[in-house]
């Protein structure tokens, strides 16, 4: 799975009629369950981060599968028109933030 | 499943690079016409540039010109391109640049104003958001886009396309789309080979994974001709990541093996090809791992690095964050990936002619999914979707107002049932498992990455025979969501793909593409193999026919094409 949906911070978009993530996945891969916005299809997430990106409340982080020797780094990405800020949190506590744009 | 009948002008089918340009060119060709967009997942983030890029690689910089950039396309491609299409390319190219620019794509610049150069034909762009301006343009035209709308075949009336049967994911729909003429834009196919990564980084990999082949599958089974699959694209990544390596390659990045040797200087002529063959072959003769070595790079200078990669590929970014070592010295392990079939980076696609028509009347072709011009990428994407949209809005031009009152009750009929026979099929395989087999196949006997890419006659006969023993197989799928039926139908459209890739690389019995088509039974490559290796597949007996078609030179399209070229780049506006 390389992205986590955090459930106690996803509201499920209300103010929208589709949950932005699901919305905006290329590979659809992402649909709202009752309330909340689950990862439907984790193996074939293509980590492109447009879902991290798109929600509105910052509930998604990517993150590499042990499979390509992740050590459980989060990303989360703020953007606004002026820039973005990448947010790596890493396991130890540490936080690395680059900026953009 | 309810049915939707939808009839418009202008049908494109995929809401990516080549699909925008079309659709916004064509708006502006006939601010009149009812142009619509069907893109199956939503055209904001789909397709190739859903992370961003940070490049433009088919740019003319001072100093090259579209001569020297079917010089340089037709020499890296060992000769045999199609002169016409690479050069009408050729001659679009800084001019959709500009236009993007004016839609908000940012361009970097040097000192005096001019775009920064990263190579003859490369300039830098900060692309993270390309995708969003692109749909922004699009929306703006005022083209209808369904979202969420999966094609799945053509409607093929008395020979000739008029629209396309899809589904409506959102809205649990099979939607009959009638349209006076269509312009495909689905991409390539990935997913054909097992890929690089394994278990739940399966589809971390650098194409999309869902490209697959859709374009290309609906015109197989309508029986349009398709050309050169034989030219696989295999492209050096970084490992793990599958990243691209231009940012490092362009950070001074050396291309060693394992003892620090700048291994491509044993080789007499470097084309991209031989970057990933010679890669090959250092790793096959004991000499690997291979890398790209930036050796000691200044933290300001790696930080601008990471920068420009997180706005294509932050995975990377994210490897170096997880790593435990502090990094001074950046060394990145590059490898080959599985074999893709594009039309982008190698020439894999519909034949088409120089207006981009295919051979199916009704139906144009644009992007990766359009073969002959190898090393288009975007931009070249770009200009085959405006002049697709021309040749489109002067076809709709010359029809019928009653065009579309076609009877094809019966097509509906058939196709409506095909969909639901595999929702009503309780009892049979799910594609998942179909998809693992098809690309073991492929993997073993038609030269995946574990098989140095190798390929020879008795094991891709082998693969035809399996193909098919699957092929029977695949009438057994299940879906119990219209979500679900997308995974069957992305696996019959890889398994059409592979079948007709086969017949290519069987076919041609010469090494051209080192790496990409490699016969290890015919090791030379030879004069008389310039010619290109098309087919049709005949759609009532599935049959795959060769079709061989000469190469010509660009002057020579000039004498023999119906039209003279200059009066083409007069009306194109090229």
């Amino acid at each position: 799975m390389a992205i986590k949906i955090d459930q106690s911070i996803c509201d499920g978009c209300p103010d929208y009629q589709d949950g932005r993530c699901e919305r905006i996945c290329p590979g659809n891969l992402i649909a709202k369950e009752g309330e909340k916005a689950e990862m439907k299809r984790p193996a074939e997430c293509w980590d492109c981060a447009a879902c991290v990106k798109a929600c509105p409340r910052n509930a998604i982080s990517l993150y590499l599968p042990e499979e390509v020797g992740g050590q459980g780094t989060k990303l989360k990405v703020q953007q606004n028109k002026k820039r973005s800020l990448w947010i790596f949190d890493k396991k130890g506590g540490s936080r690395k933030i680059y900026k953009t744009g | 499943m309810k049915k939707k009948i939808i009839k418009t002008d202008l049908l494109v089918i995929g809401g990516g690079a080549a699909g925008s340009y079309a659709a916004v060119t064509a708006r502006r060709e006939d601010p009149e016409l009812d142009i619509t967009v069907v893109e199956k997942a939503h055209i904001e983030r789909s397709g190739c540039l859903a992370a961003g890029i940070n490049a433009i690689n088919a740019y003319l910089n001072p100093g090259e010109t579209p001569e020297s950039y079917l010089h340089y396309v037709k020499n890296d491609s060992y000769g045999l391109v199609r002169d016409d299409l690479v050069y009408s390319i050729g001659r679009g190219l800084n001019k959709v640049t500009r236009e993007v620019e004016d839609w908000g794509l940012k361009i970097l610049k040097d000192e005096d104003g001019d775009y920064l150069k990263r190579s003859s034909r490369s300039i830098k762009i900060e692309g993270e958001n390309f995708k969003e301006i692109l749909a922004a343009e699009v929306e703006r035209s005022g083209v209808q886009v369904l979202n969420k709308t999966a094609a799945l075949n053509y409607i093929k009336k008395d020979g000739r396309v008029c629209g396309v049967f899809a589904l409506n994911l959102k809205e649990d729909k099979f939607c009959v789309i009638k349209a006076k003429a269509v312009i495909c834009a689905t991409g390539g196919a990935a997913g054909i080979y097992e890929p690089n990564n394994s278990g739940q980084a399966k589809h971390k990999m650098w194409y999309p994974p869902f490209n697959t082949g859709a374009g290309y599958a609906m015109g197989i089974r309508a029986g349009a001709e398709m050309t050169t699959f034989e030219m696989r694209f295999v492209a050096l990544r970084v490992k793990d990541v599958i990243a691209p390596t231009g940012s490092f390659a362009f950070a001074g990045g050396r291309q060693v093996n394992e003892q620090g040797e700048e291994y491509l200087k044993k080789y007499r002529r470097i084309t991209t090809a031989m970057r990933l063959y010679a890669t090959v072959r250092e790793n096959k003769e004991g000499r690997g791992p291979c890398y790209l070595d930036l050796g000691h790079l200044e933290a300001e200078k790696k930080e601008k690095l990471a920068q420009s990669l997180l706005g294509m590929c932050p995975g990377i970014v994210l490897k170096w964050e997880d790593s435990q070592s502090g990094l001074s010295e950046l060394k990145v392990e590059i490898e080959g990936t599985e074999p893709y079939i594009v039309g982008g980076h190698c020439q894999s696609g519909y034949w088409i002619g120089l207006d981009r028509s295919t051979s199916l009347p009704g139906l144009f072709a644009a992007g990766d999914v359009a073969g002959g011009a190898p090393k288009k990428y975007v931009t070249g994407a770009f200009v085959e979707g405006e002049i697709a949209a021309k040749s489109a809005v002067k076809e709709i031009r010359g029809l019928a107002d009653d065009f579309l009152n076609l009877n094809i009750s019966e097509l509906i009929t058939n196709e409506y049932q095909r969909v639901k026979s595999v929702l009503d099929n309780s009892e049979g395989v799910e594609a998942v498992r179909l998809e693992e087999k098809l690309q073991q196949i492929m993997e073993h006997y038609a030269g995946g990455r574990s098989q140095d890419y190798e390929l020879e006659a008795s094991k891709l006969k082998q693969a035809r025979i399996k193909l098919k023993e699957l092929k029977a197989e695949s009438r057994n799928l299940k879906a119990e969501s219209l979500r679900d039926f997308l995974a069957v139908q992305e696996l019959l459209e890889r398994i059409d793909v592979a079948e007709v890739l086969i017949e290519h690389l069987l076919y041609r019995e010469e090494t051209r593409w080192p790496g990409y088509q490699s016969r290890v039974d015919f090791p030379e490559r030879k004069k008389e193999w310039r010619k290109f290796v098309n087919s049709r597949q005949n759609p009532a007996s599935g049959e795959i026919q060769i079709v061989e078609r000469e190469y010509k030179s660009l002057d020579e399209y000039a004498a023999f094409a119906d039209r003279c070229q200059e009066d083409f780049y007069l009306e194109y506006n090229l």
